[in-house]
């Protein structure tokens, strides 16, 4: 069985980007929140925000929506793994000679390709809006993989929301709190100017070390501690998360 | 009433002595609701076994017991030779579902779904069987439309065509017809009288008496998780308990004629 493991998943991912193929409106409603809430903090709010950089605040806001893309993105994935257990289809599947897992990462790789073309779009829009960043090409690697696995540890929140969910709101509300954890980081102030209970939840989740790392790279400055600090949350999340949903997925199995 | 043969070892898969599903047993429960009390029954290769029974009878949860979906409390069950719990991967390369409620890919195309199947049964040349299926099924002009357009006949056939593909020896048809306009129904009906010539094993679960006894060469009546009677038409007609009747209504002739309205038209 495990010979076919790529092949499967092969399969099974060509099928689900065809989906996305078929409605591109996930990506672009994927998009649309982000760089909405972008234009909003660019050109309304942004003025009265003291960033305590030179850098331009669309520089000092887009690795926050960045963030906030995947985060909303995911929730897409949620709701497709949920809709393949809803129609029966993934009963199908599982009742064929399959790989067994293959259902679950087709799911994971199709959310990645969907969320690199929403971040590329937003990115793009960004850049429209005056982002600049020297930054080198290790240094452009480094973010495209803190956003992979930024990516990764939340797809597979995204699949446990996608077992253990009883309705379709279900499956997709999860994301929410997801989507509303950059906002009570760095990434729309420092966190200095905050309440000190508020800045100490600030500076201590994940979001923030994740933040800051990708805007130093962007700006071509010391990662310092902060790249281990995302890199220890993001592996740790990523890691707790996969062994939930493997546990739902074989919950959900027998 | 299960047939007293003696046991014979799992480890002669597809000999003809053997038979194609065997089920010992069986029983499961969900919470407090014993939807399983204990099924027992044979099916010989190349035959069609029709399981009857109203709903919440327990059918479709032997069937998802059968296609390892889902785990027996107790009992044992093989199907071509092969234990559904110790052997479940070689259970799923003998046999195919097809779910009552049609489970085909609403996005993709009609050949697109069959295309899936065979890549997932790691065939070569998926698009020649897609387009054999389309043609074997009158589903070649709706071929290249998405299923979701399709008639409760058109996905029903679809779903059929995708679980032959890879010719696993075993079929669970899981109430194929139900939802059915009649000319749908007799389509269906003679793409399993085909099945049945050509050899495959045909596992049939339905509620309808009158599909029962057009199809199957043997039924089994599963009523409050056990099997209460298993037999030939024949066997069955001088039992049937009175309290079944009810399921036979009065459409066999009211579908004689209404089938001969629309042919007289022309309709497909």
């Amino acid at each position: 069985m495990t010979t076919h493991v790529l092949s499967d998943t092969g399969a099974l991912t060509h099928r689900s980007l065809r989906h996305i193929l078929r409605s591109p409106d996930t990506i672009i409603t994927t998009a649309v929140t982000p760089v909405a809430l972008m234009l909003l903090f660019v050109f309304v709010l942004g003025g009265a925000i003291t960033t305590g950089s030179d850098e331009s605040y669309v520089n000092y806001l887009l690795p926050g929506i960045l963030l906030i893309t995947i985060a909303s993105g995911i929730a897409y994935t949620a709701y497709r793994l949920f809709l393949d257990l809803q129609s029966g289809i993934a009963e199908r599947f599982q009742s064929m000679p399959i790989a067994r897992s293959s259902v679950l990462w087709a799911h994971v790789f199709t959310s990645l390709v969907a969320n690199l073309v929403s971040v590329t779009v937003v990115m793009g829009v960004a850049l429209l809006l005056g982002f600049r960043s020297g930054a080198s090409v290790a240094a452009w690697l480094a973010v495209a993989g803190i956003l992979i696995l930024f990516t990764l540890a939340l797809t597979w929140i995204a699949v446990i929301a996608g077992l253990s969910a009883r309705s379709i709101d279900g499956a997709s509300a999860f994301s929410y709190p997801l989507i509303f954890l950059p906002f009570i980081s760095s990434a729309f102030v420092p966190t200095d100017s905050m309440p000190a209970p508020v800045a100490w939840f600030a500076e201590n989740q994940p979001v923030t070390s994740i933040v800051d790392t990708i805007r130093a790279l962007f700006a071509q400055q010391p990662v310092g501690g902060s790249i281990w600090v995302a890199l220890a949350w993001l592996v740790g999340i990523l890691v707790v998360a996969y062994v939930f949903a493997i546990l739902a997925y074989r919950r959900r199995l027998r | 009433m299960s047939a007293a043969t003696a046991a014979v070892p799992a480890s002669a898969p597809g000999a003809t002595a053997e038979p194609a599903i065997r089920v010992q047993g069986i029983t499961k429960s969900f919470k407090d609701v014993h939807v399983l009390r204990g099924v027992d029954f044979e099916v010989a290769p190349g035959t069609v076994f029709a399981l009857l029974g109203s709903n919440g009878a327990g059918k479709t949860t032997l069937v998802r017991i059968l296609s390892t979906l889902l785990a027996p409390d107790a009992g044992t069950a093989t199907v071509h030779g092969f234990d559904v719990i110790g052997d479940a991967a070689r259970v799923r390369e003998s046999i195919s579902l097809t779910g009552q409620f049609a489970a085909v890919d609403d996005v993709l195309t009609g050949r697109e779904n069959l295309q899936l199947v065979a890549r997932l049964r790691h065939l070569h040349s998926p698009g020649r069987i897609a387009d054999d299926l389309l043609a074997r099924f009158s589903l070649t002009e709706a071929g290249h439309r998405r299923a979701a357009t399709y008639s409760g006949g058109m996905r029903r056939r679809l779903d059929i065509a995708m679980s032959l593909i890879g010719e696993p020896p075993v079929i669970v048809l899981d109430e194929p017809t139900t939802g059915l306009d009649p000319q749908a129904r007799i389509d269906v009906w003679s793409t399993i009288e085909s099945l049945a010539e050509s050899g495959t094993t045909v596992l049939l679960t339905t509620q309808y008496l009158d599909e029962a006894e057009q199809l199957a060469d043997r039924i089994a009546i599963l009523h409050e998780g056990t099997i209460i009677q298993n037999g030939t038409l024949a066997e069955l007609k001088k039992l049937l308990p009175a309290a079944t009747v009810e399921y036979v209504e009065k459409q066999p002739s009211l579908q004689d004629v209404f089938l001969a309205l629309v042919a007289g038209r022309g309709g497909q």
